[in-house]
């Protein structure tokens, strides 16, 4: 930690949020709150005076609300920076200022109460996410007590209440009477494995973090009577075997059988009824304390950082990496990778070597200083262009220029370019080519699967990130589905111009799917916005044509949605049965009609 | 600029991948290759065990040397997967690395048509002629070379974020740390001991 605060090599910007992130590999520009301290981060020597005389006591929120802190502090003694902190909606002294006794006995005059927030923007060409993890909160688990009993504490409060630098110096005491507890025991799986409460995940650390604690109870408190339920014991991991047999060795009894339910008895104990598995009966166990082993959930700000920097998510609600296996850092979106929790539960040793793993993924991207940029962008056709505006309008990052009033022709940032074709798809003139996914390669594709037995096809489209990476996850799941389906891939659903559709329901695809990250997830932003838009447009046009609406679908499926992807197979081609020989035969005629009045 | 036109007469290579049994096993991977030679612009199609291995890819090179192939078509494993290692193999073997198109025949048909062989491998010539179709119409493309920032930052200042940017920061690349509390630690700060060392948190 502090080699990381005084590293030349590293700007440490605290109290601070990414909102905005523009640009894309190697050009990144991030838009960065950085919230105002009040305390001078390079003069304070965190002497300590100012809180002595703060009138202000608040929960301490590094010890779990065990002890209480004022509002001016240190977050903890070690912290780093070292500065201390006002939490100014805490604070008395402000606007107008009526208390500042902080101010006046602070002898290196760093405390500023003018301070405000600034905004702070760097330049940067790589990104790593390393937005940890929230631990899991057993509220809701309510027949545990957490809520009712004070005995019930959760892993995360047991820790500072055993830590040396905690409320009670590293003494166990009860929270009630203040008594070292002569019995203990720990539930494990709280929020983890569990389809109703918390997540269905194994959240990996917590078996081994329970273990840790048995043996350093027991190493304090040999006598102590320490009993864990648990469903199963996962010590995995390089080392944890040994440790596991140590602490029952030491005497710890493993309980196979999560508890029921908890009482509180007379002297504020606690009654835990455990059925127990084997036996088939129900055991009741007496203890003064009880600890949970809460799971982790992913941090309340990957939803954020998802939208901003256009990720996927798996299911579990952690961030999706490229591939799990030969990419595990790599975000599918260039230039950003992934370290420790923000991907998925892990412990201690796993963070740091993603951290490394991570580091080193990105010189080898930035160590050349250059790279080939990809070359699929959308070009205009100058000649082409009727300077309408609609490609400007529609491009998800400005990429596109063009004069309206001064009449001049639209043109592509290929640096800004990021690829998605929606403007190629949304250009009533045609002018713009989307390279690589050219109208001509993607009706090539069409024509050619239609050109034998069409009654018997599914066309459909499906975005490179989501909707086709969902179908790979399909296969890679095994999940079955019917073989009528084939997938033209486009790197955006965007991309899917109206024209396609035409071209397919007049070459007689009985169901046309579209298909796309969801709203929100898009990798180009907001790119499929555009898509609805466009495909409810072609809805009200088929209609009118006498052609059912439902032989067009536009359905979301994300990257991790493999059963949702098969499913909707099975949906599709239950449609595509329902659609009769005489619907293709109308649909095929009115829309070479249509063509013809359109020629004339 | 102009709309691009493509190549006059293209000369298409198809390789109908195994994938060890991954495809064989429910494709008949040799008839996927004798219906494709049927497509217009074919001028090579065969089947092949395993198109990404060392042997595989020089095969294909070979190929692309004697019968002057202008471009292939690579059925076998999703292009999320192998697109880059083929491209590059087309780029050594000095065609343009645009020039290629696979057809998924792994992820998006053996595997999930294992009991259905004769409609998967029917699926499966259709995927081949739908690649056949584009790589007929595929443009030479060429990056542009662009400078890249050398800094890099990191979200979030707890264990995994310190270890990325001390790693980054050690090599010599600038780093902007971000984390939104007051100091950085994260969740580990907070923890008394750690497994399996049993040593301090910070």
């Amino acid at each position: 930690m502090t080699d990381a605060g005084r590293h030349p090599g590293i700007k440490l910007l605290t109290l601070s949020e990414v909102i905005d992130v523009k640009g894309y590999i190697g050009n990144f520009e991030a838009r960065i709150l950085k919230k105002a301290r009040y305390v001078s981060e390079q003069d304070c020597t965190a002497c300590g005076d100012c809180a002595d005389v703060c009138p202000v006591v608040r929960p301490d929120e590094f010890n779990s609300g065990l002890s209480t802190r004022r509002a001016i502090y240190s977050p903890f003694p070690q912290a780093v920076p070292s500065a201390y902190v006002i939490n100014i909606n805490e604070c008395l002294g402000h606007n107008p200022v009526v208390c500042a006794k902080c101010a006046e006995v602070c002898e290196k005059k760093c405390i500023n109460f003018h301070m405000s927030d600034e905004e702070v923007i760097e330049h940067v060409g790589s990104i790593v996410v390393a937005t940890g993890l929230e631990a899991y909160d057993p509220t809701e688990l309510d027949e545990y007590g957490y809520t009712r009993y004070e005995n019930v504490l959760s892993s995360t409060e047991f820790e500072r209440l055993v830590s040396a630098g905690g409320p009670t110096g590293g003494e166990l005491i009860r929270p009630t009477d203040r008594m070292p507890p002569k019995s203990i025991g720990f539930i494990q799986c709280v929020g983890s494995r569990s389809a109703k409460k918390g997540a269905p995940y194994c959240s990996n650390i917590c078996c081994m973090n329970t273990v840790k604690s048995t043996l350093i109870l027991k190493e304090h408190y040999p006598n102590m009577d320490i009993k864990v339920f648990y469903i199963d014991i996962r010590a995995f991991g390089k080392g944890f075997e040994d440790l596991y047999k140590k602490s029952r060795s030491l005497g710890v009894q493993y309980i196979r059988g999560l508890p029921g339910n908890v009482v509180e008895t007379g002297e504020r104990g606690l009654r835990i009824a455990v059925d127990n598995g084997a036996g088939g009966k129900i055991a009741f166990h007496n203890l003064d304390m009880l600890i949970l082993a809460v799971g982790m959930k992913p941090s309340k700000t990957t939803k954020k950082i998802q939208e901003m920097l256009g990720l996927q998510l798996s299911p579990d609600g952690f961030f999706l990496e490229a591939h799990p296996k030969l990419q595990p850092v790599d975000a599918a979106t260039k230039g950003i990778y992934f370290a420790g929790c923000a991907e998925g539960p892990k412990d201690i040793k796993e963070s740091v070597t993603q951290g490394s793993a991570a580091a080193a993924r990105v010189v080898r991207l930035l160590h050349h200083g250059e790279m080939l940029s990809d070359p699929i962008t959308a070009e205009v056709v100058q000649e082409e262009c009727k300077i309408c505006g609609k490609c400007a309008e529609v491009c998800p990052y400005g990429a596109i220029s063009v004069d309206v009033k001064r009449k001049i022709a639209a043109t592509v940032n290929p640096a800004a370019c990021s690829g998605c074709g929606t403007c190629a798809a949304e250009c009533p003139f045609n002018s713009i080519v989307m390279n690589h996914f050219t109208d001509e390669q993607i009706v090539g594709q069409i024509e050619s699967v239609l050109s034998e037995d069409p009654a018997t096809k599914i066309v459909a489209f499906a975005c490179n990130w989501c909707s086709y990476a969902g179908a790979d996850y399909a296969g890679v799941s095994r999940l079955q589905y019917p073989p009528t389906v084939r997938l033209i891939r486009t790197m955006c659903s965007g991309r899917v111009d109206e024209s396609f559709i035409w071209e397919g329901f007049a070459k007689g695809a009985p169901v046309i799917l579209v298909s796309g990250c969801h709203i929100g997830d898009c990798h180009y932003i907001n790119a499929n916005q555009w898509t609805v838009k466009r495909i409810d447009k072609i809805h009200k046009k088929i209609e009118k044509l006498a052609i059912r609406p439902e032989r067009l679908q536009l359905e979301w499926v994300s990257a991790a949605e493999a059963i949702r992807f098969a499913r909707l197979m099975e949906e599709i081609e239950t449609l595509r049965r329902g659609v009769t020989p005489e619907e293709i035969e109308h649909t095929v005629r009115v829309l070479a009609e249509r063509k013809k009045n359109n020629n004339e | 600029m102009q709309k691009p036109a493509h190549g006059e007469s293209p000369r298409i290579g198809v390789y109908i991948c195994h994938c060890g049994l991954n495809i064989s096993r429910t494709v008949d991977c040799p008839k996927v290759a004798s219906e494709s030679a049927k497509f217009e612009h074919v001028a090579l199609s065969r089947d092949i065990q395993y198109a990404c291995s060392g042997p595989g890819q020089q095969s294909i090179r070979d190929d692309i040397a004697e019968l002057g192939l202008d471009r292939l078509v690579i059925a076998s494993c999703s292009p999320r997967l192998h697109e880059p290692t083929f491209r590059q193999m087309i780029e050594s073997a000095g065609l343009n690395p645009y020039l290629l198109e696979m057809a998924n025949l792994r992820e998006q048909c053996s595997w999930v048509h294992i009991k259905e062989p004769e409609a998967a491998t029917e699926k499966a010539v259709d995927l081949v002629r739908m690649a056949v179709a584009r790589a007929a119409r595929l443009e030479p493309l060429q990056g542009r070379k662009i400078p890249l920032n050398k800094r890099t930052l990191v979200i979030g200042g707890g264990i995994a974020g310190i270890q990325a940017a001390l790693d980054l920061a050690d090599n010599g690349y600038e780093v902007v740390l971000v984390e939104k509390k007051a100091s950085i630690g994260g969740q580990m700060a907070q923890l008394d001991k750690t497994f399996p060392t049993m040593d301090c948190s910070i």
